[in-house]
C-alpha cells in the first residue's frame, strides 16, 4: 500500500516534470494525463474456466500547444529517455501542423477546483478463486433455467480500477480512482422442434462490488431472454407504432448524444446543428447529462481538461437547451465548454458523455404496452445504418410482436427505418423503468409509428 | 525475405525468453507462447481547409499465453523485464493443474516468414509530417473543385508500423515487421439546408507513394464529394424483400458478416453458430466460390504470418456452393482437429488470439455486370456500404448501403438514402443467382470488431445478384 501511494506522488511529480520540460522545449502551453490500471477477467464456458486475463498496465498522454499550433502524442514506456524524447517530438509536431485560432487550454480561471467525493472506487480485491466461482455461478444460473438453455458463449467477472492523473501548464493537478466490476452470461437456448438457435445475454456492471446484482438474478435474466426469442419470424413490412425497451432505447439516447457532440456540430455533420432552443421533442421529454451522480458509471470530478464536471439540461421539456462541449469545440461554436472533455490517453480531447439519461415518466412497460394494438417491441438492434447528417435511420432489428396489447410472438430479421428528428418528435410514452447500466441509459419508449421491413 | 526481428530490440536475451517460455509451460500446459509487441501510430488530420492536428503514440509489450485443453490464461505486461516475464508466466500458467516448475522447451529455431508481402523499408515508412499535411491539404482542394456544394472536408491520415516477435513452445522464434497506413476522406455537401455526407477512403500495407500512384489520393477526394453531392438528391429508399445487385469490391462486406464471421473455428467448436453441423452442406448457390486470403501483396488484411507465428494461407471456405472449411488459430484447430489455417489474429499484445478473417472475397463468375442489372424489374443496386454487424448463434445480419439506386425496368434510376440490408447467413448466398466476371477486392478501409479487438481487414466482390432480400428503407 505505502509503494502504491508514493507512486501516486511519483506521478504528480512527473506530469510536474514533463510539463516543465515541454515549456523548456519551446511549448507555450501543455497538458499531460497519465493512467495507471489493473485487470482482472475470469471467463468460464459450461462450468470449466475458459479463459484467465490479469494485467497492469499504464499509458501516459501529452498535448502541448506553441502558440496556436498543438499535437499530442502517447507513451507506454515511461523510462527517462523515452518520455524526454517524447516531449521533444511533441514540440517538433507541433511546429509541423498550422495554426487554429480557437486552439489552446481552457482559461485558468475555469479549472476544477474543490473535490468532490463521487464515490467511485471500491478497494474490493477478489482472489482468483471468487472471481472463477462468481463466472460460474451466473453460467450455472443461465444454464439452470430451462432446459432448452443448451449451450453457453460463456460467463464472465471482470474487476478492474485505475487511477488518472491529470495536469497542466496552468498548475493544475488532479487525480482520481476508479473502479469497476462487471458480471455477464450469453447463453444459448435451442428449439426443440426445429434445432433452431438463440443467443441473448445479460449483465450487471457497478463501481462497488457490493452493489452488484446477485449472480442468480443475472443469469436468471439471461436465459429468460434468449429463451423467449425462440421461434422468432418475419413479420409483413408495415408502419406501426414502436417500443424500444430501456436497452434499445438506452442506443436512441446514445444517438441523441452524439448528435449534440460540440465536434458534430460545428463541422455540420450534425442533424442538430443549429437546432439550440428550438423544439425536439414533446414537452414531457428532459434530458440530462450529469457528472457528477455519487458513483455513477460516467461520473467523474473532473473532465478530460480538468474543467469541473456538472449537470447540463440537454432536453428541457421537450426543447433542445445544450449541447455537449470542451473547449475546442465550445469554442468553435462561440460556447463555454460543459465540462464534457473526454480524453483517451494519445488522443485530442473530444466530447464523451457523464451520466447522459432520459428523465423516467409514470408508465410500466407492460402499461406502453397494452397501448398498442399491432405494432412491434424491440429488444434488439443490430447494424450502423443511422446518418448522423441527416437523421436518416435504419437499423436490423428483433423483438416481440404486439397484437391486442400483449406481446403476441418474437420476430427477427427486419428492420425498422424512420429519422431521428422524427422519431424524438414521435415519443409518445416514456416508461418508469430507469436503470443504469452504463453511462447512458433510458427507460421504455414508445415512438408514435415507425417503418418495419420483413416480408 | 522478411526482416530478421532481432530480440534485442525489445532488450531480452534468447536465454531470458527462453527461460519465461519454460516457466510458463508446466506439465498440463499443452502450448505457450510470448508475443512481443512494438507499436508507433501516427495520424494527421484536416477540416476547415487546416491541418490542426497530429498525433503520435508509442506502446509496446508482451503477451504471455498459456493454452490446456479449452482453458486459455494470459497476462500481458508494458514493462519488458525479466521479473515481469516471470510475473507474467506464472500468471497464465495458473489454469494448468501442475504445480510450478519450469518445464524444458525446445530451443527455438529462429526462422524469418517465408513471404515478404509488404517489403517497405522503415524509412519509407516514416514520412515527413510536411508530406502528408501537404497531401491533405491537395486532398481539400481536389473536392471543393469538384462541386462548390462541398462546405467542409475533413480528411485524415494515419500510419501504423509494428514490429513483432513470437516465440513458441513448439519451437519456433519468428518475428515480422507490419507497416499499414489508412487515407479517409468525408465531405459534407450543403445545398438548399439540407446536408448530406460522403465518404471515401483506402490504404493497406503499402508505403506513402500508393496514395500518389495513379493521383490516388485525387480520386479519394472526388470519390468522397461525388457520393455526397449524389446523396443530396437521393430518394426514400424502399422497404421490403426485393432482388438487390450489389456491386464489385466493397459490398463484399456482404460475405464477411454473412458467413465469415459464422465460419471462425471458435464459434463452431462452441457449436454456437449458425453453421456447426453444415460442414459439406450446401449453403450456397453453385455460381459461389469464396476464400478467405492472407497472401495477397500490399492488402490490409494480408500478413506475412499470423499472430501465432504461422504462415498466413489462402483457406477455401465454400466451394461451388459447398461449405469447405472453417479458419482456425493453433487452439481451436488442435480441439477440433482440423488444420490450422494462419488466421490467428489478436488487436495487440494486450488481448488473445482469436481466429479472425483476413482478406475474404468471392471468385469471379461468368456473368456480364450489365446483363445482371438488366435481369431485374424492379429492385437495388448497392455500391457502397458503411459498415456491418451479424449474430453468429442465429445466423442473422445486417449490412448498411450508403450509396445505392433504384433497379427499374432493368435500368439503373434514382439514387436513394442509405439503407440497412437484413437476411440470414446460411441462407442467403443460396439466393445469389448471377456472379460477373467483374472481381474487385476493396480499396482498403476495414476494420473487423469482434471480443473488442480490431483488426484490418480487407473484403472482396463480383457484381452479384441475390435473388431476394430484405432492403429496409421507409416507402412501401
Amino acid at each position: 500500500m505505502n509503494q502504491h501511494l508514493q507512486q501516486q506522488d511519483g506521478y504528480g511529480q512527473l506530469a510536474t516534470d514533463l510539463l516543465a520540460k515541454a515549456k523548456r522545449g519551446g511549448a507555450t502551453e501543455a497538458d499531460i494525463i497519465i493512467a495507471d490500471g489493473e485487470t482482472f477477467s475470469v471467463q468460464v464456458r459450461l462450468g470449466a474456466v475458459d479463459r484467465l486475463t490479469k494485467a497492469r498496465e499504464k499509458h501516459l498522454g501529452l498535448r502541448v500547444f506553441v502558440g496556436k499550433r498543438s499535437a499530442s502524442t502517447s507513451t507506454s514506456d515511461f523510462s527517462a529517455d523515452s518520455l524526454g524524447r517524447l516531449v521533444t517530438e511533441t514540440c517538433t509536431l507541433a511546429k509541423a501542423v498550422v495554426e487554429d485560432q480557437v486552439s489552446g487550454l481552457p482559461a485558468a480561471d475555469q479549472m476544477a477546483g474543490e473535490k468532490p467525493d463521487l464515490d467511485l472506487y471500491d478497494s474490493t480485491r477478489l482472489n482468483t478463486e471468487q472471481q472463477i466461482e462468481l463466472a460460474k455461478r451466473v453460467e450455472a444460473a443461465a444454464m439452470s433455467m430451462d432446459e432448452r438453455v443448451t449451450n453457453s458463449e460463456g460467463g464472465d467477472f471482470d474487476s478492474s480500477s485505475v487511477r488518472v492523473v491529470l495536469g497542466n501548464s496552468h498548475g493544475f493537478l488532479g487525480e482520481y480512482p476508479s473502479s469497476s466490476f462487471a458480471m455477464s452470461v450469453s447463453p444459448v437456448a435451442t428449439d426443440p422442434e426445429t434445432g433452431a438457435m438463440q443467443r441473448d445475454s445479460w449483465y450487471s456492471v457497478q463501481r462497488k462490488f457490493s452493489k452488484l446484482d446477485s449472480p442468480e438474478e443475472v443469469g436468471l435474466e439471461a436465459a429468460r431472454r434468449t429463451v423467449r426469442k425462440l421461434g422468432a419470424k418475419k413479420v409483413a413490412t408495415q408502419r406501426v407504432p414502436v417500443i424500444f425497451d430501456s436497452e434499445t432505447a438506452g442506443s436512441l439516447m446514445g444517438n441523441l448524444c452524439s448528435a449534440v457532440s460540440g465536434y458534430s456540430l460545428y463541422k455540420g455533420a450534425s442533424f442538430l446543428a443549429g437546432q439550440l432552443e428550438k423544439p425536439l421533442a414533446p414537452e414531457y421529454v428532459t434530458v440530462y447529462d450529469d457528472g457528477r451522480v455519487v458513483g455513477g458509471l460516467g461520473s467523474r470530478p473532473f473532465d478530460g481538461e480538468g474543467l469541473p464536471t456538472r449537470k447540463t439540461t440537454v432536453v428541457e421539456r421537450g426543447v433542445l437547451k445544450s449541447y455537449l462541449l470542451d473547449t475546442y469545440s465550445g469554442r468553435k461554436l462561440g460556447l463555454p465548454s460543459t465540462g464534457n472533455a473526454s480524453r483517451s490517453v494519445g488522443e485530442n480531447p473530444s466530447v464523451g458523455p457523464t451520466n447522459f439519461f432520459l428523465v423516467p415518466g409514470t408508465k410500466t412497460a407492460q402499461d406502453i404496452i397494452k397501448t398498442v394494438k399491432q405494432g412491434l417491441y424491440v429488444t434488439d438492434l443490430i447494424g450502423f445504418g443511422i446518418n448522423m447528417v441527416t437523421g436518416d435511420y435504419s437499423r436490423g432489428a428483433a423483438g416481440f410482436w404486439i397484437e391486442g396489447g400483449e406481446l403476441a410472438y418474437p420476430v427477427e430479421e427486419i428492420t425498422i427505418a424512420g429519422n431521428l428528428k422524427e422519431m424524438f418528435a414521435g415519443i409518445e410514452m416514456i416508461g418508469s423503468d430507469l436503470v443504469f447500466r452504463g453511462r447512458i441509459a433510458s427507460p421504455t419508449v414508445k415512438i408514435a409509428e415507425m417503418m418495419v421491413a420483413g416480408d | 525475405m522478411g526482416e530478421l526481428v532481432q530480440l534485442t530490440s525489445f532488450g531480452l536475451t534468447e536465454g531470458e525468453v527462453l527461460g519465461a517460455l519454460g516457466r510458463v509451460k508446466v506439465r498440463d500446459v499443452d502450448y505457450a507462447d510470448l508475443y512481443f509487441e512494438s507499436c508507433v501510430s501516427e495520424s494527421v488530420s484536416m477540416e476547415e481547409s487546416l491541418v490542426k492536428r497530429a498525433t503520435k503514440s508509442v506502446s509496446q509489450g508482451v503477451g504471455v499465453r498459456a493454452t490446456a485443453g479449452e482453458k486459455t490464461g494470459f497476462a500481458y505486461s508494458d514493462e519488458l523485464t525479466k521479473k515481469d516475464l516471470e510475473l507474467a508466466a506464472d500468471t497464465a500458467r495458473y489454469i494448468a493443474n501442475s504445480p510450478s516448475g519450469a518445464e524444458q522447451v525446445p530451443a527455438p529455431v529462429r526462422q524469418r516468414p517465408t513471404r515478404d508481402l509488404y517489403p517497405i523499408e522503415r524509412v519509407q515508412a516514416e514520412v515527413a509530417t510536411a508530406d502528408r499535411v501537404a497531401l491533405l491539404n491537395a486532398i481539400d482542394a481536389e473536392a471543393r473543385r469538384y462541386d462548390p456544394r462541398i462546405k467542409n472536408v475533413m480528411a485524415s491520415f494515419n500510419t501504423e508500423y509494428k514490429v513483432v516477435i513470437v516465440a513458441t513452445s513448439d519451437g519456433t522464434l519468428i518475428g515480422d515487421v507490419q507497416p499499414l497506413s489508412r487515407l479517409q476522406v468525408t465531405c459534407i455537401a450543403e445545398e438548399n439546408g439540407q446536408r448530406q455526407a460522403g465518404s471515401f477512403g483506402g490504404g493497406g500495407r503499402v508505403g506513402f507513394q500508393f496514395y500518389h500512384e495513379g493521383d490516388r489520393y485525387l480520386r479519394f477526394a472526388r470519390e468522397a464529394a461525388r457520393e455526397a453531392i449524389l446523396n443530396l438528391s437521393a430518394v426514400e429508399a424502399p422497404a421490403g424483400v426485393m432482388p438487390v445487385v450489389l456491386g464489385g469490391g466493397w459490398p463484399g462486406i456482404l460475405l464477411h458478416e454473412a458467413i465469415g464471421h459464422g465460419l471462425e473455428a471458435d464459434f463452431n467448436r462452441k457449436k454456437t453458430s449458425a453453421f456447426s453441423n453444415l460442414l459439406g452442406k450446401r449453403v450456397a448457390s453453385d455460381v459461389c466460390t469464396i476464400v478467405d486470403d492472407g497472401t495477397l501483396p500490399g492488402r490490409r488484411g494480408s500478413l506475412n504470418m499470423d499472430d501465432e507465428g504461422t504462415p498466413t494461407g489462402r483457406t477455401t471456405l465454400i466451394e461451388r456452393g459447398i461449405l469447405r472449411g472453417f479458419i482456425t488459430d493453433k487452439l481451436n484447430a488442435r480441439l477440433m482437429g482440423i488444420p490450422v489455417t494462419g488466421n490467428g489474429r489478436r488487436e495487440s499484445y494486450k488481448s488473445v488470439v482469436l481466429p479472425r478473417m483476413t482478406n475474404t472475397f468471392m471468385l469471379a463468375g461468368t456473368s456480364d455486370p450489365e446483363d445482371i442489372i438488366r435481369s431485374v424489374d424492379r429492385g437495388l443496386y448497392a455500391v457502397t456500404f458503411g459498415g456491418g454487424q451479424v449474430d453468429i448463434t442465429n445466423g442473422k445480419f445486417v449490412f448498411s448501403a450508403s450509396e445505392a439506386y433504384l433497379i427499374e425496368g432493368g435500368k439503373v434510376t434514382r439514387p436513394v438514402k442509405g439503407a440497412t440490408l437484413i437476411g440470414s447467413g446460411p441462407e442467403i448466398l443460396t439466393k445469389v443467382s448471377m456472379v460477373g466476371h467483374d472481381l474487385k477486392l476493396d480499396e482498403g478501409i476495414g476494420t473487423c470488431g469482434k471480443e473488442g479487438q480490431s483488426v484490418p481487414v480487407g473484403v472482396g466482390l463480383p457484381t452479384i445478384r441475390v435473388d431476394e432480400i430484405t432492403v429496409g428503407g421507409t416507402q412501401r
